[in-house]
């Protein structure tokens, strides 16, 4: 009896200590998301996009970002896009599709370790330029591509 | 329909390959339904992947992300046996996280 009094004591404080770490942000109860660019991502245009990344003056066009996407492509809800950049700490990676209702489709950070590269597919809604921005500690980097759409992804 | 991550992760000459495929419907909320009314938007917004407990790999997701979002991307390190997480979140603030091993 006393025994069990004593574990029920124990646990409630552990409890109570928990909550208290909780409470004073000391121990998060789950991962911390707070880093979506909602202006940036709401950005109809692709200067407001490019504005909302931190983006001044246009940035320099610099060959030395390697974009892998098809020139035409028949199904504009899956096009493959593949970016290498080449450039000394590259930070951040952002792909951009000009003429999409949001220009933003996706960002990519790379922790120390990790290669500036990246693959994945976006949605385009008509034929446009598709956009790589790279972010460095030298500042902002920039490739385009071409990509003709014959049928528009997007669902407007 | 949410169903976990598929998660490959390969080793080979000091270099991990890690290919995702996260199931969510993306929807960009300009599709309309049946009735004509607008299907809102809803897609996955942050995703990230950890190896061992330390981070690898951030992504922002918009709307224009394809459906069953798929990533491929590359980090210096890691050995078989190795345990990727991929955790990510969606614009309704559902969570998911998915375990893989590295071969």
């Amino acid at each position: 009896m006393n025994k069990q009094r004593r574990t029920v004591l124990k646990s409630g404080g552990t409890l109570g200590l928990v909550g208290l770490l909780v409470g004073l942000g000391l121990l998060t109860t789950q991962q911390a998301w707070a880093e979506w660019n909602k202006a940036a991502f709401d950005a109809q245009s692709l200067s407001d996009a490019l504005k909302s990344l931190g983006v001044v003056a246009v940035p320099a066009t610099s060959s030395d970002i390697l974009m892998t996407i098809p020139e035409v492509v028949e199904d504009g809800a899956l096009v493959p896009v593949a970016v290498e950049s080449r450039i000394d700490n590259t930070r951040m990676l952002s792909l951009l599709v000009e003429k999409n209702p949001n220009a933003l489709a996706a960002s990519f950070t790379f922790p120390e370790g990790t290669e500036p590269y990246l693959a994945t597919r976006l949605k385009m809604d008509q034929s446009c330029d598709v956009l790589a921005l790279v972010k460095t500690d030298g500042g902002f980097f920039m490739a385009r591509k071409m990509v003709i759409v014959i049928q528009g992804g997007c669902g407007g | 329909m949410i169903k976990s991550s598929k998660i490959s992760a390969v080793h080979r000459n000091g270099m991990t390959e890690v290919r995702l495929l996260m199931s969510h419907d993306m929807e960009t909320g300009l599709r309309k339904d049946n009735a004509g009314s607008l299907i809102p938007a809803w897609h996955i917004t942050e995703v990230e992947v950890a190896c061992q407990g330390r981070s690898v790999f951030k992504a922002q997701f918009g709307s224009a992300v394809s459906k069953n979002p798929h990533l491929v991307f590359r980090f210096r390190g890691g050995a078989k046996g190795d345990v990727i997480s991929v955790s990510w979140i969606d614009n309704r603030g559902n969570t998911r996280r998915d375990e893989g091993t590295i071969s």
